[in-house]
């Protein structure tokens, strides 16, 4: 047993500040959408863009840091050990039976986290980009774009996206409780270390 | 010495306000150029003059083509001849949902004609040159006024006015009127605009006479301590042609600023001055594509403390007292709202307008024309756009209501003979048997001599009583649940629209991840307990 550093510091930074950004997406795209009227919709509008853009950036950074660093790697999927996982959220934790995956600096997903975390990057987030992106220039549009595509039909997809992104936090946050303690999961996003057990190097 | 009590420092104050009010007012109404010519010095312009006609005869001595230019406009005419749609409109021709049509009544309705003496519609206005009414445009001393029933003419003798009110007009001094000639100001042009309908603020409801001398917020432009616009700011003329019409409107105005050498310098839209992306954002400049800019920055017409019509009912006119006596009944306001003569009325202040997609053409339900009574209201005007339509904006509308005579033979609206002093005028007689049977014998209009009475509507497009920009709508006017564009077709509103399914699939898989969560956090708690046990 020794502490490690799971997650570094740039990837804690990215992860909270894209959880904050994300959050007042969601808080101000609903109000653009008409789900209640809190901020006005004209300040809406200003802080959805303003986070919006402000996560492009960091998506960049992100996108950037990952493939350099190699850290792409942590979200290739597996089955290997993905039923263990599944099976263990959803009859094993019952029965009292310890959890199946054990985090690495190599491996630091469990096979479920993997699946759960690749489709976020590459479904819920590009379809929220690009709709988003068509949905904030829509005053630009070309012609060949208005005849074929409607604002309506963006706006649908733009806010089924947001409540497929709604239920990945909810699942997301929630996993993150299902640890030794309820906060066991969330303090190494935080500090960055873990109490991990190297895998057996034989020399 | 006096003592300097707060009450005289309040005055003092309120003075000194007051005082720096004028010289501020005085600075702002140097809009213009001095002039070149002192109208005071001209010899021809030094006699006695026994009518405006001589008047007249005295300005084309010098503006010898000045008649001739007048002749030629709409203002003169009362003719259009719609590109669009073929009809022959003008005001000569058209029916509106106020006092009707101008024929047989003439020396009532030609009180705003710019000319003297036209006494039959079915004419062309005089023709000699002296008809032309110069000062109705050009007095600046206020002091001309076309007396109401005298076929444009002003009156040469005292006269009472209204009938009964024990007002004399007196006859305007014409020498002084003369001699202090200029440029038209928002007076002269208002003397008929703002009073269409037959009284202040009646017709359009963005015209009255608040706008003689309004503050930046009821007029930004024709703001008197401000801009202090006259109307030719913008109605720009060209040889005495006004720019501007309500008939084909510009209702999107895609050339932009208008600058000399660069075409047409005829400018009655807000991109002739503004061009068409005004804003610093580019958002609200991406709305002006669609929106005309009047939707936002007129948020309510009538708000300069003169109501407008918004209901005139003919249907209940003709009441009387048992006595045979006629009655008039006033709110609480003063305001008429029930006339034996024109039945019965109401009125809106600070109205907010009705929004449509708009591409400035205007159609009309002329006399000859049949309609379906089987669904009323019947447009008397009926305004062309779709939002598909690239030429189309959505635009703020007065939708002036109202009830008027059609014959339910023939299905077509009715002409009313309503003033003179005859056994046949409605105003006189309250019997619309003979006041719609006489329109007919002098206009050769069919009447079958069955009548009713339909409900009608007519579209006014606001465009003046632009306050300062902030005063502008906010976005959630629209983008809101309850939006001013709600029911507007072929349009997707962010805040207001949505799909009630996406919704209710997205909400419902929010919820049930939700439970689904707090059910295995249950579930998991109570195992531990069992295994611990």
């Amino acid at each position: 047993m020794s502490q490690e550093m799971i997650f570094k510091r740039f990837e804690r930074f990215w992860h909270w500040s894209q959880a904050l950004l994300i959050f007042a997406l969601i808080f101000t795209g609903f109000e653009i959408h008409g789900s209640y009227s809190v901020l006005s919709f004209a300040i809406a509008v200003k802080l959805h863009t303003l986070a919006a853009w402000a996560l492009i950036v960091l998506w960049i950074f992100a996108i950037f840091w990952h493939l350099t660093t190699g850290e792409w790697k942590h979200y290739l999927p597996t089955s290997k050990g993905l039923f263990a996982v599944v099976y263990y959220y959803a009859v094993g934790a019952f029965k009292g039976e310890s959890h199946p995956y054990k985090k690495t600096t190599n491996a630091k997903h469990n096979p479920l986290q993997r699946l759960a975390y690749l489709g976020f990057k590459l479904a819920i987030s590009p379809v929220i980009w690009i709709s988003g992106m068509l949905y904030l220039f829509y005053g630009d549009w070309p012609a060949a774009l208005t005849e074929t595509l409607s604002l309506e039909v963006v706006a649908y997809i733009h806010t089924a996206a947001a409540f497929a992104m709604m239920v990945f936090i909810i699942g997301h946050v929630y996993m993150t409780t299902l640890g030794k303690t309820v906060f066991s999961h969330i303090k190494p996003m935080i500090t960055g270390y873990e109490d991990t057990e190297k895998p057996d190097v034989k020399k | 010495m006096k003592k300097l009590t707060p009450a005289k420092l309040i005055q003092l104050f309120v003075g000194f306000l007051l005082t720096s009010l004028l010289i501020g007012s005085l600075q702002a109404a140097e809009t213009r150029s001095p002039t070149t010519a002192d109208h005071s010095k001209f010899k021809v312009l030094q006699g006695d003059f026994k009518s405006a006609p001589e008047v007249t005869e005295a300005c084309l001595s010098c503006h010898t083509e000045a008649a001739s230019q007048v002749k030629k406009t709409t203002h003169w005419t009362w003719l259009y001849d719609h590109k669009e749609t073929g009809q022959q409109l003008g005001k000569s021709k058209v029916m509106n949902s106020f006092c009707g049509m101008v024929v047989t009544n003439e020396p009532r309705c030609t009180s705003c004609h710019i000319g003297y003496g036209w006494k039959d519609m079915k004419q062309p206005p005089p023709e000699e040159e002296s008809a032309v009414d110069c000062l109705v445009c050009h007095d600046t001393t206020g002091g001309y006024k076309k007396f109401p029933v005298l076929s444009g003419f002003p009156t040469e003798i005292p006269r009472e006015w209204p009938k009964g009110s024990g007002k004399m007009v007196m006859p305007p001094n014409l020498t002084e009127i003369a001699q202090h000639v200029g440029a038209s100001n928002r007076e002269t042009c208002g003397s008929c605009h703002f009073y269409g309908g037959g009284g202040d603020g009646v017709k359009h409801g963005d015209l009255d006479s608040s706008l003689a001398k309004p503050n930046a917020a009821l007029d930004v432009h024709m703001d008197a301590n401000g801009l202090n616009f006259s109307c030719s700011e913008c109605h720009s003329t060209w040889g005495h042609d006004v720019a501007g019409s309500r008939y084909q409107v510009n209702a999107k105005d895609t050339k932009g600023l208008v600058n000399p050498g660069h075409g047409e310098v005829k400018a009655a839209s807000c991109e002739s001055c503004h061009n068409s992306d005004p804003h610093p954002q580019a958002k609200l400049n991406q709305h002006s594509e669609k929106i005309a800019c009047q939707s936002c920055h007129i948020p309510e017409y009538a708000r300069g403390g003169v109501a407008t019509k918004m209901w005139w009912d003919w249907s209940t006119a003709g009441r009387l007292t048992e006595e045979g006596k006629q009655i008039n009944q006033k709110d609480e306001q003063g305001r008429l709202v029930y006339s034996s003569q024109k039945g019965d009325f109401g009125y809106g202040e600070n109205v907010v307008p009705t929004y449509a997609w708009f591409n400035g053409t205007v159609e009309y339900t002329q006399i000859e024309d049949e309609f379906d009574t089987s669904n009323p209201p019947l447009g008397v005007n009926r305004i062309q756009g779709s939002a598909g339509d690239p030429d189309s904006r959505i635009w703020p509308f007065k939708v002036m209501r109202g009830k008027q005579p059609f014959d339910t033979v023939h299905n077509t609206l009715l002409a009313t003979h309503v003033f003179g002093a005859d056994d046949t005028s409605f105003w006189k007689n309250f019997d619309w048997n003979k006041a719609l049977q006489d329109a007919s014998d002098k206009t050769g209009f069919a009447f079958s001599g069955e009548y009713d009475f339909v409900e009608t509507t007519m579209h006014w497009p606001i465009t003046h009583m632009v306050p300062s920009a902030d005063q502008a709508l906010e976005c959630a006017a629209c983008h809101s649940a309850d939006s001013r564009l709600a029911g507007l077709p072929g349009i997707y509103m962010p805040g207001h629209d949505s799909n009630e399914w996406l919704d209710r699939i997205g909400w419902l898989a929010v919820l049930m991840t939700l439970i689904g969560v707090v059910f295995h956090r249950i579930a998991l708690i109570i195992s531990r307990k069992i295994n611990k046990a």
